[in-house]
């Protein structure tokens, strides 16, 4: 019996490890400047697993070697101050060689580099739009209590920065390689969350505020976005697509983005046809 | 007696050891001199000191956002301060009336302490409807609400206490007006009634100076 | 093994020669009684023994059983979920129904099974038996507790029944979410599970007050603080964390209700809801937060600090051992109390909060681990030089160990700000907070169990049904919740009713759903084989003998066993050692009970030269 339960045991660990190593089940290849993110988790693995495996294998061999005997006593020892010392001290320098790396990595995380490209993120339930700066490069000023049907995003009309916002019409978002942008992150009703897996970042989009988080594409390419915050019976489906292209095609895309004021112009227009259509 | 030392000191002694284990048989297996009732008091106090600090810390959270209208302190609200503020006056002097054994002037303590404290949650609800009168309802502004919170919870902390006063004056009517017999319980009651006076002092201030 | 320990070693074979030598009969005098015994309540009728009951034995099975019915649901419901993330072309759920099946199988786990089952469950059971107490301080107070507890899961059950169902809203009810239209439940079902939570922490309180005050006030005599076993540590400290703790739920369900009710601003923002423009404003949906997790942290520990205890007792009495280092592992299990109060904000790296305030949580949180880690040392240490017996108690302690050390180190990657920031809201999370935070102390609850249930019924639980039982749940909730890190890592967001094939999520991880949900259904059946062995057992399980598996500490040592009402015969016991005496030098047996006064023990070792 306890030579099975040591093995059971034995077994978990190898198992564990085995798997870790080659199971199909792995992160996808990042695509933005947080591979400092990644580094950080392998670190945090080797340190972790180490502990596991020394402590699993510690118990495996306790279940066999110390079995019950009835003519064996087991030791009488309360303590033992020293180890117990010891033991203090060699956690603590663990966890501090986990916990240095994370913070430079995280202070790289918050602090936004002052060139970044500013990128309005607008979640609502349960979907994605996107507002980009105009050729001014500064976002207007937004205020829910403007949204309409003619101002889906609620900019503030008199605010001349917001006139030649683009604003993306469905729910693909196309970035340019290498540049650093910073996605400025608002909702119009319950929590979301803005997440590309191979991006890494995430942040939470909070109403009444707007948070926000960086990142540097540095791989062309298409990925999903999800919702990893959960906001109501659609959560899951509330997906999107980021695309991250090279200049050429980057730029084409901008340039069909339609402008607030063009787009105010023409909801004017629909609505003008609209009233000499009912009136005639 | 028992051995009342610190807990945190108690924590480093080693009881598998001789010396020790000598100490420790002399124990009598209560760690504060207090009575049950009075622990059970203290564990009570703490917790409402707890609810009452998040509220406060919620409030002042909610204080600097934009639409924060502050609501005026209609003058009934001082009148029930001061009613509070003496019915723990006579609640004091009740308890120390009870140590003397002066059956009678427990006995008016104990049923002044309750008028007043009546007059109070009275007074609490008439404040209320002069607010909503004047137009201040919970969800006109979240000050509003908070006050109507407030008021509520404290006014439910004392009216779980007059259960206990209403306990106490009962058991002292029926027993043939001895103040000995309630003399623990009357101290009790007056700790919860010089507590909740010092909620409501807290709270008032809070509303009054924001 | 210092010369430190020796010579502590010879000073405790020095009592046993000393007083031989002398043979005084002082030896076993105690002081008398200062403190009256304890008046008890007598019942007279069906009713007030076994319904109404207020002695802490009856209330502690009461709460036990409650909880764990309710816990039962729990499981179903997972069983729902699993099966509509495997296949979910069968069209099985709706995806109202499955986050509803979520949110309830999420707070029933966490509050109605895991804190009543340890604090009301095993509390009510332990403290009194374990301290030398007659009962609880306040028994009436004590049956109030248990009916608050029966009534809140009763509103909590009846929200099933209600108009749009049970609220919808994940176990951490996040406002706006939780109360307005995009959210199922987000009516009358909402609020039930609030009234049900607010009752909840009315319940728990007067029970607190009980745990707290038999602890420190009603120990038999020479009960020291550092006498007492570890489980009453971790459950006195539990409480107290929960004392402390559930304020600040109460306080998030108080204003919540309102916002809900009444329709005030407390946590709701101006908000475009589903085309609809709603009338609140200025409301913060982080304060929320903030709330939630102040009492959600110490929750944690609230369920894991019992268990910390409790399978503290059970490797030392099973390995024949005093615990290895009894006061670090009561430093530990009062720090990590006092530390749970500062490392909340944790569960909020990426929720939107001032992003600096990663750097002060990231790093109390994994100051937090030392203590932790410590706890586990000490438990293999206790392992080491041991007498293993492999019973079942013992079974599920070592593999508490290994899951419980799997769920902490996991734990090291999301208190590190950083690597959480692409781990949080993945899979990952869920699996590292079900293997820490449900399997290792549901492993500790099963090996309670087969401890304590000759201390209700008397009897043995079957051993045969017992291993079945064991090794299932143990290498099945590992493959379920291990292999789930993985799905994490790729990156599957959790509480998705679909996954869907992604571009970036590969068939093979649908297949590795499918395999899990398999796993979670054979785990699940085998808790039916559990069940059966607690009801037949209790009539028909082998007789136990009085002090079955050679226990130190009190519980094990009244006059009748079962304890009858009032636990101790005629005389509260007289406490002379620590609960560890296990395996002493010098004495006859493995084992001293408490309450064995000195002389007896000098007895056996005159008997053995």
């Amino acid at each position: 019996m306890p030579v099975t339960v040591a093995i059971v045991f034995l077994l978990i660990t190898v198992g564990s490890v085995v798997f870790h190593f080659w199971s199909p089940w792995w992160w996808t290849e990042v695509a933005s400047n947080w591979g400092g993110m990644d580094d950080t988790i392998i670190l945090t693995f080797w340190i972790t697993g180490f502990v596991f495996v020394v402590i699993c294998l510690f118990v495996s061999y306790c279940v066999w070697k110390f079995a019950y005997r009835k003519d064996r006593r087991a030791e009488y020892k309360p303590e033992d101050n020293k180890l117990e010392k010891r033991l203090t001290w060699i956690t603590t320098l663990g966890v501090a060689a986990l916990l240095a790396p994370g913070l430079v990595v995280w202070n790289n995380y918050v602090t936004v580099p002052e060139n970044a490209y500013k990128i309005e993120v607008f979640a609502y339930q349960w979907g994605w739009k996107y507002r980009l700066p105009g050729n001014d490069g500064v976002l207007g000023k937004t205020d829910i209590k403007y949204i309409s049907d003619e101002n889906p995003f609620g900019l503030i009309l008199e605010d001349p920065k917001g006139k030649d916002d683009r604003l993306v019409d469905g729910d693909e978002l196309h970035l340019l390689i290498d540049r650093p942008v910073k996605f400025e992150l608002r909702t119009i009703d319950v929590l979301h969350n803005f997440y590309v897996p191979q991006f890494r970042g995430k942040m939470d989009m909070v109403p009444g505020i707007i948070t926000y988080y960086w990142i540097t594409p540095t791989k062309t390419g298409d990925f999903e976005v999800l919702c990893a915050e959960y906001c109501g019976s659609g959560h899951y489906a509330m997906r999107g697509r980021v695309i991250v292209d090279k200049e050429q095609d980057y730029k084409k895309w901008e340039a069909k983005q339609i402008t607030f004021e063009k787009m105010l112009a023409k909801n004017k227009n629909i609505k003008n046809l609209q009233l000499a259509k009912s009136t005639k | 007696m028992s051995k009342s030392k610190g807990i945190i000191k108690s924590l480093f002694e080693k009881p598998w050891e001789k010396d020790q284990i000598v100490i420790d048989n002399e124990h009598q297996g209560q760690t504060l001199s207090l009575s049950k009732y009075k622990v059970g008091l203290r564990t009570i106090m703490v917790v409402s000191t707890v609810i009452f600090s998040l509220f406060i810390v919620a409030y002042s959270d909610r204080m600097l956002v934009h639409d924060w209208r502050s609501m005026p302190e209609p003058w009934l609200l001082w009148l029930n301060t001061g009613i509070i503020i003496l019915g723990s006056l006579v609640f004091h002097f009740t308890k120390l009336a009870s140590d003397k054994n002066q059956n009678d002037k427990t006995k008016n303590g104990l049923f002044l302490v309750g008028i007043l404290a009546y007059s109070f949650l009275i007074g609490q609800l008439l404040a209320w409807y002069q607010l909503m009168n004047s137009g201040y309802y919970a969800t006109t502004n979240v000050a509003n609400a908070f006050f109507y919170l407030f008021t509520t919870l404290h006014g439910l902390h004392l009216i779980g206490g007059l259960y206990f006063w209403g306990r106490t004056t009962s058991k002292f009517l029926r027993k043939n007006s001895k103040a000995e017999d309630v003399k623990h319980s009357i101290e009790l009651c007056a700790i919860y009634w010089h507590f909740l006076l010092a909620v409501w002092l807290v709270l008032f201030g809070l509303m009054l100076f924001t | 093994m210092s010369d430190e320990y020796e010579h502590k070693l010879e000073a405790k074979s020095d009592i046993v020669s000393d007083a031989s030598s002398v043979g005084t009969p002082g030896i076993d005098s105690v002081p008398e009684a200062e403190i009256p015994d304890q008046e008890l309540y007598h019942s007279h009728s069906w009713w007030t023994t076994y319904v109404f009951s207020q002695d802490a034995k009856y209330i502690g099975v009461q709460y036990a059983l409650t909880a764990v019915g309710t816990g039962l649901l729990g499981l179903v419901l997972s069983w729902l979920m699993r099966i509509q993330l495997a296949w979910p072309g069968l069209g099985w759920l709706e995806p109202a129904a499955y986050y509803q099946f979520v949110t309830m199988h999420g707070m029933i786990m966490v509050i109605y099974l895991l804190t009543a089952l340890f604090l009301g469950g095993f509390g009510n059971l332990l403290i009194p038996l374990m301290c030398g107490s007659r009962d609880m301080a306040f028994p009436y107070v004590n049956m109030l507790s248990y009916w608050a507890f029966v009534v809140a899961v009763i509103v909590l059950l009846a929200s099933f029944f209600v108009p749009g169902g049970p609220t919808g809203a994940g176990w951490t009810l996040y406002p706006p979410q939780a109360i307005t239209s995009g959210t199922p439940g987000s009516n009358m079902g909402i609020i039930l599970m609030l009234v049900s939570l607010i009752l909840f922490v009315a319940g728990f309180t007067m029970g607190g007050l009980n745990y707290i005050i038999t602890v420190l006030q009603l120990r038999a005599r020479g009960m020291t603080l550092m006498r007492m076993p570890l489980t009453i540590w971790g459950i006195f400290t539990a409480t107290v964390l929960a004392l402390l703790a559930f304020p600040a739920l109460l306080v998030g369900c108080l204003m919540m209700t309102l916002d809900s009710m009444l329709g005030t601003s407390f946590f709701m923002p101006a908000m475009v809801s589903l085309g609809e423009k709603l009338s609140y404003d200025g409301g913060s949906p982080i304060l929320f937060q903030h709330l939630f997790w102040f009492f959600g942290h110490p929750e944690v520990y609230i369920v894991a600090l019992p268990a910390f205890g409790i399978v503290s007792d059970l490797l030392s009495v099973h390995a024949r051992k005093n615990i290895f280092g009894y006061r670090m592992m009561v430093w530990a299990i009062v720090g990590i109390g006092a530390l749970s109060f500062f490392v909340w904000a944790h569960h909020m790296y990426v929720s939107g909060m001032n992003p600096w305030f990663g750097f002060f949580f990231a790093t109390t949180t994994l100051i937090i681990a030392v203590p932790t880690a410590l706890k586990v040392y000490n438990w293999i240490l206790t392992l080491w030089n041991g007498n293993i017996q492999l019973s079942l108690p013992m079974l599920f302690s070592l593999a508490f160990i290994v899951t419980f050390l799997n769920g902490g180190l996991t734990g090291l990657f999301l208190g590190n700000v950083t690597v959480d920031v692409p781990l949080s809201d993945t899979y990952f999370v869920v699996a590292h907070f079900h293997m820490v935070m449900g399997i290792a102390p549901i492993l500790v609850v099963f090996g309670a169990i087969y401890h304590w249930y000759p201390l209700i019924t008397g009897r043995l639980l079957n051993e045969t049904l017992g291993k079945i039982h064991f090794w299932i749940t143990f290498v099945g909730s590992y493959a379920i919740y291990f292999p789930m890190h993985y799905q994490g890592f790729v990156g599957v967001p959790r509480r998705y009713f679909e996954i869907y094939e992604s571009p970036y999520i590969e068939t093979s991880t649908l297949l590795l759903n499918q395999f899990i949900t398999i796993a979670a259904l054979i785990v699940g059946a085998a808790q039916l084989v559990f069940l059966y062995n607690l009801i037949t057992s209790a009539r028909l399980g082998k007789k136990a003998e009085k002090n079955p598996w050679k226990a130190c500490s009190l519980e094990w040592q009244t006059p009748q066993m079962p304890p009858e009402h009032g636990n101790w015969g005629k005389e509260t016991p007289k406490v002379y050692r620590w609960a560890y005496d296990f395996s002493v030098p010098g004495a006859k047996e493995d084992y001293i009970p408490q309450n064995v006064p000195p002389s007896e023990v000098m007895g056996a070792k005159v008997e053995k030269t």
